[in-house]
This record gives structure tokens, C-alpha cells and sequence, in this order.
């Protein structure tokens, strides 16, 4: 297992890199001087030069690229252009709330996603199992945007007086803040990765509410993310159901489960040890691959529920041409999902002894 | 026994098939329920594409005069004044009537589905064909070179290439269609690596085909099949994709009738005149839903093996 594990990790340095090539490539495409990209078109000349100077701009592109990497590989994102704080800052602020969207909006997909394939494959060809996977046909084709949308609309319009309303927009209530950690626990003189990490632990209301005991923070922060997570974690949803009904269907018709059936076991048993457990490979493998959606679809449900997230700001930046901030983000998500799928990979070969030992 | 009695069964319940596995793939998709429905779906989009102009009661790019902004549908059938205007979705936010621009808006929704995935298929196919046929290093060379691609989560990839080309209409498909080459590519790969050293191909290269034909006329057509399942999904995809960058200001630009477009133009007022929300968002719902229908239905219709 272990043997395994290293294997693969050290299979992701080569597409890490790529995707340093990808984002720095990206960049360099950009039509037009950086200089009169990055300073305006009244730059002088000596002001470009001293510019391009000191962004190192004035070098090959082999150096720039490696300078690039270094950089990267320090935690150095850049500056962005509009307000000059370090790209870092600007993650560490806006990543925490996109990771927890993504994170509930997965919890949701997984659970009802298994839970309602299980009910349509045990329940073949019944009606529970046609609604099912209409629900499904339908859930995969609906716009994320719009079903957030529309969820807005009835939760928080229609339900209003109810003790079903749920916010349509913003991350807190008034009244409820974000106390940084940094001030609760005196540890303003922190540097480098200690102090990013804080930041993304501060920032992350659900993790602060948690650190600090403040209930109010967490019960908060998870009233007004139901709605996103709901919508973003819909098509998932539809896409596990169907997975887990097919993948638990095949294994039910299997050899081992008649075997099992006809010694005796209880239905139960059969079903949860011996049929769900290996059907849980492909589902886990689905799972893995929603990731990539559920954070896009954390982008765009970002802007619905004005919720100050990654997405919001990356679609901020591209409209204002605030390139750091591109790249920066891009090499981030593309890293996250590179790690989930790590951990998708890790967990198969946990499911199935078959993957290690190969 | 009398001999009658034994062939009866046999010959009412066995019947001879003498059909190419295509119409045999045809005859099991139209059978298909899912596809069935999808069909529907899509003829009617394909009408309402093809007769827009006959169908919309107005421009659907020009604002209306003497009507209220953003108000409710006004249906004769269901009790509107008859002396009033017939607006079956209402005003949208500039005046203009909801129901002509969401059925122009099929014209561009069908374009941009089929145009990005032809482009993907095309490059992707061509890529995934070199790869599985050259072998060796071209091949890791390609296939590596998409993995990278494949690191990236597809929308926040088209988000940052369109960062690079800047917002638009084809800047954002073009972006699309980078993002789908990797899929294309991997699914012909794998064909043509699996059929390339069949006898078939190796008769034909004793024959004295050239690599062109080789490729083209013995070794392509077998990748045919998972190609059109993929792509007909794919077109839902590029749909979709395309939908939500208009949605987020980065692809289509005012004033054109794009789904994406009027659901982002429209999203504050979904207090308040939630019907321009809801309807291009149907449209989106059920063109999409349409390609995905038929697309399970050719994986069902076209995969012999569910067919034992």
C-alpha cells in the first residue's frame, strides 16, 4: 500500500509542472505589451523598461519560466494589479469559502446520490426507481446557475415566512462575524506558510466557528450555504445515483451474491457487505470525477448567492484583466483537483486489493 | 410426438436475422424509450431553429414600444385582455418580448453545441488517432501533453483561456472546444489501439495499403461508434458550458438572444419577474436534456454487449 501511494505521488510531479507550463503559457499568450497591460497605456518607456526589469521580463523565457516556478514553488503568487497585495492574501481570503462550498455540495451529491441509487436498484423497474432516474435524466441537464436561481426564489421568496425560509444571498447574517484567529489566539507575528495557513483557517467560517467554539459563526455559515451546496451539488447527485444503481444492479447479478443469498445471509447483509461494498469502486471513481464540476460549479453559484469566494473573484479578475490573480487561481484549483484525484486513486486501492498488489 | 408438433415452437419463436448491425443498431434506438423521447425533443428544437422567424412574433433584438419593462406573460388562452399584445413570456428588462428571443435563441444554442464538438472531435480525433497509430514516443508525447489539460476542471479552463482571448461569443467557444480535445482524443486512441494489430488491418498492410489508408479506411471506422455516443453527450456538455460563461459575462454580448446571456442579464430581478428567469433556463434544461436522452440511447443501442 505504501509502496503504492509513493508511487503515485511521485507520478504528480510531471503534472504539476505541466500545469506550471499551462498557466505560464496562458499568461504569455495575452495579447498586447504586459507592460502597457500592467502599468496602462500613458506607461513611458523608461518606466517599461524598469518594469519589465524587475518582473524579470527582460530575460529569455526559459529563465522567466524557471524564475516562474521558483517563485511558485515558494508560495510567491505575484501582486494583483488593481489593489497590489499579494496573491496569497487574496487566496487565503477568498479560498476557504469555495473549499467549504465544494466540500458540503460533495456531501450532499455523495449521500442522496448513493441512498437514491441503492432505493432504484433494489426497487428495479418499480416506480420509485422510474422517478428516480427521470429525476436524474433531469438533474444532469439543468443549469447550475439557474437551479440556484430558482432555489433562491422558492426558499427564500415563497417559504419567506415559514421556518423553512433560508437566505438567498451573502455568506453571514448582519451581526455575525469573522473573528481572525490570528487576534484570538495572539499570533499576529506569524510568517510565510504558518501565517497563510492561519488565514485560510480564519477564514474559513465553519473551521473558525469550530476552533473557537462559536456556534453561532457555524450554525451561521451553514444556514447560508444550504442553498449553493443544493445547487451545486445536483448534477452530481443525479450523476452517483445513476452510477450507483447500474454498479449495484451488476454485482447483485454476480455469482458471489446467489452464493451468499442461498447460504443463508440475510438480505441485508447481502446487500450492504456483499453487494454495495464492490459496487462502491465505480461510484467512488464517479465521485472522484465530479470533483473538477463541483468546484466549477462552485464558480458559478459563487455569483448567484453573492458569496465572496475564488469564483467570484477569478470571473472579477478576468472581466478587470488582473492576470496574477488568473494564474494564481488557476494553478491552485487545478492543484486541488489534481490532489482529490490522488485521493480518489488512493482510496480505490484501499477499496479493491487488486489495484495494489498490480 | 408427431414431427409438426416438435417444429412449431421453433419456428414461432426463433426468427432470422438478416440485418446489417447498423439498421439492427438503428431498429434497437428507436425502440429505446429514453431516446424515443429525446428525439421528440430535439425535432421540436430543430423546427423551432429552422422556422425562428416564423415562429417569434417579434425581433427578438429590438426593444418594443408602448409595453411595460419586465412584466408577466399576457396568454389570450389564459384570461389576458384580448385587446391587449400577446406576450406568451412576458417583457424582458430592455423591452423586448422573452418568447422571440428564447426561440432565436435555439438557432445559436444548436450552433454552438454542434460547432464546438465538431471542432473537438476533429483535432481531438485526429491527435488520438496519431497517438494510438504512431505509438511510442509521439504518442506520450501527445497523450501527456492532454493529460495536463485533463488537470484542469473543464469550465475553469474555458474561464482562463477565455481570460486570455478575451470575453465573446467565439472566443468562448473556441475555449469550449480546447477543453473537450483531451475527451475525443483518449476515446480514439483507445479504438484504434485496440483494432490496429487485428488480422483485418495486417491483411490490408500485406495488400499493400499505405499508412493513409491504413489509418483512415481500415482503423478510424471502428472508432466511429464510441465517437458518436461521446460527442452526442458532449454537445450537452458544450451546451451547458457555453451557457454559463454568457451567464457570466465572458462569452455572448448584448444584445444577442443567447440563454446564458438573458438568464445573467435577467438574475437580480428573479425577485421580482422571476418568468425571465425561468424560461431561458428551460430552454437550456431541455435542449440539453434532449442530446443526453439520445445519447444513452445510441450507448445503449450501439454497445452489443447489453444485448445478449
Amino acid at each position: 500500500m505504501l509502496t503504492y501511494i509513493i508511487r503515485r505521488v511521485l507520478l504528480l510531479f510531471p503534472v504539476l509542472i505541466g500545469i506550471l507550463v499551462v498557466t505560464f503559457t496562458i499568461t504569455r499568450m495575452i495579447p498586447g505589451d504586459p507592460c502597457d497591460v500592467m502599468l496602462g497605456e500613458k506607461a513611458t518607456k523608461a518606466k517599461c523598461t524598469l518594469f519589465k526589469k524587475h518582473y524579470g521580463l527582460d530575460k529569455s523565457i526559459p529563465e522567466q519560466f524557471a524564475r516562474y516556478m521558483l517563485n511558485v514553488a515558494q508560495g510567491d503568487f505575484g501582486t494583483t494589479i488593481r489593489d497590489r497585495r499579494p496573491v496569497t492574501d487574496v487566496i487565503a481570503e477568498r479560498l476557504p469559502l469555495t473549499i467549504e462550498l465544494t466540500v458540503l455540495a460533495t456531501v450532499f451529491a455523495s449521500t442522496f446520490g448513493i441512498l437514491l441509487g441503492v432505493v432504484a436498484a433494489l426497487n428495479r423497474n418499480s416506480t420509485a426507481d422510474t422517478a428516480t432516474m427521470v429525476f436524474a435524466n433531469i438533474g444532469v441537464s439543468m443549469p447550475i446557475f439557474w437551479l440556484g436561481l430558482l432555489l433562491a426564489y422558492f426558499f427564500s421568496l415563497t417559504l419567506k415566512d415559514t421556518p423553512f425560509y433560508i437566505p438567498p444571498s451573502a455568506r453571514l447574517s448582519p451581526g455575525v462575524s469573522i473573528v481572525p484567529l490570528a487576534k484570538v489566539w495572539g499570533l499576529q507575528n506569524l510568517k510565510g506558510y504558518q501565517r497563510f495557513l492561519l488565514l485560510m483557517a480564519s477564514n474559513s467560517a465553519i473551521l473558525n466557528g469550530l476552533l473557537t467554539g462559536n456556534t453561532k459563526l457555524l450554525t451561521d455559515a451553514l444556514w447560508h450555504l444550504i442553498l449553493p451546496a443544493l445547487a451545486v451539488g445536483t448534477i452530481s447527485l443525479s450523476v452517483i445515483a445513476r452510477m450507483t444503481r447500474s454498479s449495484l444492479l451488476d454485482v447483485l447479478g454476480e455469482d458471489f451474491v446467489r452464493t451468499a443469498r442461498s447460504k443463508g445471509l440475510r438480505e441485508r447483509l447481502v446487500i450492504y457487505r456483499h453487494g454495495l461494498r464492490n459496487a462502491l469502486i465505480p461510484i467512488v471513481t464517479i465521485i472522484g470525477l465530479q470533483i473538477g464540476g463541483l468546484l466549477s460549479g462552485a464558480v458559478l453559484t459563487e455569483t448567484i448567492f453573492a458569496l465572496p469566494g475564488v469564483g467570484s473573484r477569478a470571473v472579477e479578475a478576468i472581466l478587470s484583466r488582473d492576470y496574477p490573480i488568473v494564474q494564481g487561481f488557476s494553478v491552485l484549483v487545478a492543484v486541488i483537483f489534481v490532489f482529490t484525484n490522488l485521493i480518489v486513486d488512493i482510496s480505490y486501492a484501499y477499496l479493491d486489493p487488486r489495484i495494489r498488489i498490480k | 410426438m408427431t414431427a409438426a408438433s416438435t417444429e412449431l415452437p421453433l419456428t414461432s419463436s426463433i426468427t432470422i436475422v438478416d440485418e446489417s448491425p447498423a439498421r439492427l443498431a438503428f431498429r434497437r434506438l428507436l425502440q429505446h424509450r429514453s431516446a424515443q423521447v429525446g428525439f421528440v425533443m430535439l425535432i421540436l428544437l430543430v423546427l423551432t431553429a429552422l422556422f425562428a422567424d416564423r415562429i417569434a412574433p417579434f425581433d427578438p433584438l429590438l426593444p418594443l414600444e408602448h409595453v411595460v419593462r419586465r412584466s408577466t406573460p399576457c396568454i389570450h388562452l389564459l384570461g389576458c385582455a384580448s385587446g391587449e399584445a400577446q406576450h406568451l413570456m412576458g417583457i424582458d428588462g430592455n423591452n423586448r418580448d422573452l418568447f422571440s428571443r428564447v426561440v432565436y435563441g435555439s438557432r445559436l444554442s444548436l450552433q454552438v453545441g454542434i460547432t464546438t464538438v465538431s471542432a473537438a472531435i476533429l483535432v481531438g480525433g485526429l491527435l488520438g488517432a496519431l497517438a494510438g497509430f504512431l505509438g511510442g514516443w509521439p504518442d506520450d508525447l501527445i497523450m501527456r501533453a492532454l493529460d495536463i489539460l485533463m488537470a484542469f476542471p473543464s469550465l475553469l479552463l474555458a474561464i482562463s483561456i477565455v481570460a486570455v482571448l478575451g470575453p465573446g461569443l467565439i472566443n468562448s467557444l473556441l475555449a469550449i472546444a480546447i477543453t473537450e480535445i483531451p475527451v475525443y482524443a483518449r476515446v480514439v486512441r483507445a479504438s484504434v489501439v485496440a483494432v490496429k494489430d487485428h488480422d483485418f488491418v495486417t491483411a490490408s498492410r500485406a495488400l499493400g495499403a499505405s499508412r493513409m489508408r491504413l489509418l483512415f479506411v481500415r482503423v478510424l471506422p471502428s472508432s466511429l461508434t464510441p465517437l458518436i455516443v461521446q460527442g452526442t453527450l458532449g454537445i450537452a456538455t458544450a451546451i451547458l458550458s457555453a451557457a454559463a460563461l454568457s451567464f457570466l459575462g465572458l462569452g455572448a454580448e448584448f444584445p444577442t438572444p443567447e440563454w446564458g446571456l438573458m438568464l445573467g442579464e435577467e438574475r437580480n430581478s428573479v425577485f421580482n419577474s422571476p418568468h425571465l428567469v425561468l424560461f431561458p433556463g428551460i430552454a437550456i434544461m431541455v435542449t440539453v436534456l434532449s442530446f443526453n436522452l439520445i445519447g444513452d440511447g445510441l450507448r445503449d443501442a450501439l454497445d452489443p454487449r447489453l444485448h445478449r
